[in-house]
């Protein structure tokens, strides 16, 4: 498509805007909210966040626990090539009757460009984060966080440009139709309207069509290189990094597809249908693909596990209750024949995946062999999307993405069990039902909000997630005791438009090595730090910004590690005194002794709180007093 | 001489210059090497097909009747799990045709499809039957009017699982169709119908087989 074709699409958006006015569209594009279903409870409309004022670069905002140090905008590479001031545009305009000077208005542009450019998922290695983008990837040096720098844009789209790193190594998802093996961005070009009567034409097959996952080199961060692709018949909607804890020369890339089936004639061995009708068909099942890491270009699908089978009669689509809201008009019924997103947990052996219609725990440690041992539905849910263990892997938290995400899903009448994290307690492998958790403030109904992806933060001696909530924000839950998580710290930013449900808001929110990184989906790069509140206490702060990692993949989840350091155990003693496990005086101590650290005098105190822990037996802080006199008694200083 | 320190002097005040430059490339296919785009480089959308809009147009007008047929429930039957299906209905396609609209007019296309001379011709107002595949035909739509209670449910349920499959087909000749499909939107849209409508198809044939 020629430019001035969308000069010509704009100006006319434009026009249609001023002699309709902007009502007529917004009308439409809001979905009138329907009522509080009896007995549900909805958002906080008391909340800060709820009336913050609109704009695409001015929006109010307001925060709590966490401060915005900076937003790098999406670059021009990434937004449509409109210039309201170009001889073309002007021309345009003018023969639409439309005044010289005319601004095209920003939301006009984004309601047009929307998901074709969108941010996607987040990936981090060293001082580089890849932000992924419906269009291609943008990659930044964050070496000083609060300043990232922008390196490299790479065009290649196909969305939705999910992203993991490896070592030199970038992985990318690739779903759509107009996805190119070549990265061009020329997509493929239509037949020519058929005159009356006759066929369209050629099939759409297309051979130079890329779905799936593509590998790039990323050894030069400047010039990323692809060296490898491997077509899938659903695309790659998702993907996971997998490391086989016995074999460092191979990664495993889990796919989830969740469009629909390529045909046989684009990529052979593709078939569609119900089990009953086609056993073979590409529906109800992940790929799993093999890459060797020194030949990347050998990486192929070495299995297509049959992750929904029924394992006593064999039917593959043994699962499929299907997800939707009880007594409710709303919810769409979901047919659990794909995972939208798996993460995997190779430290326990184990992968939690949110399939759709249900949420499911496998056995990982044959990483190519995965196998389900146990799945769960839930009245409340509506499609489950994404999931997270607990670093004990004693928990898990599931997410419902009720309305797809381009939904308002957080208005004062939506319940807050929809759309919502459900915390699930995993004992011998086995789900049970703890709690639910939604971003607690309501959202206006031009707001597309629901729960989205997020990531623990290090704080020894609790359970901490930061997590994206579209235009909702980013909100942290603290989900140490999973039957009653709570919100800790918040930011949200007002709608981009106060009538349109403009696509925007957080994509992914994630602690990487001391920061918090959120994938804006049309605004560009959001970098915040934690602020110290009664939640949450700068010496945890600073405990948690102790842990460093090389890599982080979020949905391939490593077992955090804390040191013995002087600065966790201060953590530990806030935490204590917070809940009265300590005393005051006690903690005061403590705290002193740990300033200026005196072996003996540590140990001192090593053996009371060892003492007293004794003395708790049952008490949930028990473990956290021994965790704190273990560090006492022998402090790395 | 003179050449050399010209060159050291330019590789000097060029090199941070470079440095500071975010780079816009774009990779080749597998094996092939990465080309430097110039930094004034936008972004563009991909083709948008002729397939494409009447694809959202017929598309409209097959869920009008949808949400036509789910009008009718209210007086003609109590069953409550039908009443809650109908509303489930009712509102998810008047959700999705407002977007469709919106997508339409943000693209400045009718919401209504052309239609040939030929094919108004003997056509009965209100009956779109032989437009959009799976769309219930005149007569089909008077019976289930006239339908009460029981007779209503499985009516309804054997028209709206035929309506529902012909979305499916409407779908596939989409995707079928060369070019079409590529507007990440319509792609998210197009997907999100395919399955939301197997699902409910389903769980139709459930409550049918049940009803029975």
């Amino acid at each position: 498509m020629n430019r001035g074709y969308i000069f010509r699409l704009l100006a006319t958006s434009l026009f249609l805007c001023a002699c309709f006015g902007a009502g007529t569209l917004a009308q439409d594009a809001i979905e009138k909210a329907p009522p509080l279903p009896a007995g549900m409870t909805g958002a906080d409309v008391n909340d800060p966040r709820y009336k913050l004022t609109p704009g695409l670069w001015d929006a109010g905002e307001a925060a709590f626990g966490m401060k915005h140090l900076m937003l790098l905008k999406k670059p021009d590479a990434f937004q449509l090539g409109v210039d309201s001031n170009s001889p073309q545009v002007a021309t345009a305009l003018k023969s639409l009757g439309v005044p010289a000077g005319a601004q095209i208005p920003p939301t006009i542009k984004m309601a047009y460009a929307g998901l074709a450019f969108a941010n996607s998922d987040l990936a981090f290695q060293g001082n580089h984060l890849f932000l992924g983008n419906f269009y291609g990837m943008n990659i930044f040096d964050i070496a000083d966080p609060a300043n990232p720098k922008l390196l490299t844009s790479m065009l290649c789209p196909g969305g939705q440009g999910d992203v993991s790193v490896y070592k030199n190594l970038m992985f990318m998802s690739v779903e759509m139709q107009n996805g190119r093996l070549d990265c061009s961005t020329d997509g493929f070009p239509p037949n020519p309207p058929p005159a009356a009567g006759q066929n369209p034409g050629p099939p759409a097959a297309q051979k130079d069509r890329f779905r799936g996952v593509r590998i790039f080199d990323i050894s030069d961060i400047k010039n990323p290189k692809q060296v490898g692709a491997v077509q899938t018949c659903r695309g790659s909607h998702t993907h996971t990094l997998v490391n086989d804890p016995n074999d460092k020369e191979n990664v495993y890339i889990y796919v989830s597809g969740t469009s629909f089936v390529r045909p046989n004639d684009e990529l052979a061995g593709c078939s569609d249908g119900t089990p009953e009708k086609n056993p073979d068909t590409a529906k109800f099942r992940i790929e799993v693909i093999k890459v060797p890491v020194a030949a990347p270009q050998n990486a192929k699908i070495v299995s297509s596990p049959r992750i929904f089978m029924d394992p006593r009669t064999g039917v593959v689509n043994g699962l499929n209750n299907g997800g939707s809201h009880d007594g409710d008009g709303t919810g769409k019924p979901a047919d659990t024949d794909q995972c939208h997103d798996i993460t995997v947990y190779s430290a326990i052996g184990l992968a939690a995946g949110a399939c759709s219609g249900n949420g499911i725990i496998l056995d990982i440690k044959d990483p190519a062999n995965p196998k389900r041992v146990d799945a769960v539905n839930d009245k409340n849910y509506s499609y489950w999307h994404s999931a997270a263990f607990s670093n004990d892997g004693k928990k898990v938290v599931f997410t419902d993405e009720w309305g797809g995400g381009m939904g308002a899903r957080c208005r004062p009448t939506d319940p807050n069990v929809w759309g919502a994290n459900a915390i699930f307690n995993l004992n011998n492998n086995k789900l049970s039902f703890a709690s639910y958790y939604k971003m607690p403030s309501a959202q206006g109904e031009s707001e597309n909000c629901v729960a989205h992806n997020g990531s623990l933060i290090p704080v020894p001696g609790r359970d901490i997630k930061v997590q994206a909530w579209y235009q909702g924000g980013i909100s942290i839950m603290d989900f140490t005791d999973p039957s009653k998580p709570m919100e800790i710290a918040y930011f949200d930013r007002g709608p981009i438009d106060p009538k349109m449900v403009i696509l925007g808001g957080s994509w992914s929110a994630y602690w990487y090595n001391g920061n918090i990184y959120s994938s804006e989906i049309a605004r560009g790069l959001d970098v915040f730090e934690l602020t110290p509140t009664k939640n949450l206490s700068q010496n945890e702060i600073d405990a948690a910004k102790s842990v460093r990692v090389a890599e982080l993949n979020v949905q391939n989840q490593q077992k955090i590690e804390w040191s013995n350091k002087i600065l966790i155990a201060k953590a530990y003693v806030d935490q204590l005194e917070r809940v009265s496990a300590l005393s005051a005086a006690e903690s005061t101590n403590i705290r002193a002794a740990l300033d200026k650290p005196v072996r003996s005098k540590l140990a001192g105190f090593a053996a009371s709180v060892q003492k007293q822990s004794r003395l708790m037996r049952n008490d949930p802080y028990m473990a956290k007093m021994q965790a704190l006199a273990a560090i006492l008694k022998q402090p790395g200083i | 001489m003179r050449l050399l320190a010209v060159l050291a002097f330019s590789f000097f005040i060029s090199l941070p210059a470079l440095a500071q430059q975010p780079i816009i490339v774009q990779p080749g296919a597998p094996g092939q090497a990465t080309k430097v785009l110039p930094s004034t480089t936008r972004a563009v959308l991909p083709p948008l097909s002729t397939k494409d809009v009447e694809f959202m147009q017929g598309m409209i007008m097959h869920h009008a009747q949808a949400v036509e047929m789910t009008a009718l429930i209210e007086a003609r039957t109590e069953n409550k799990e039908l009443r809650l299906l109908g509303s489930r209905i009712s509102q998810s396609q008047s959700d999705e045709m407002n977007f469709m609209k919106r997508w339409l007019e943000n693209r400045s296309e009718s919401t209504e499809m052309e239609m040939e001379m030929d094919d108004m011709e003997g056509m009965d107002h209100g009956s779109h039957s032989h437009l959009m595949p799976g769309m219930l035909s005149g007569k089909q739509m008077a019976a289930l009017r006239r339908a009460r209670g029981a007779e209503f449910d499985k009516l309804f349920l054997e028209g709206m699982i035929q309506h529902h499959k012909g979305a499916l087909v409407m779908v596939k000749e989409m995707f079928d169709t060369a070019g079409s499909g590529q507007d990440a939107e319509l792609f998210n849209f197009a997907t999100d119908v395919d399955s939301g409508q197997r699902a409910e198809i389903k769980i139709m044939q459930t409550m049918l087989g049940k009803n029975n």
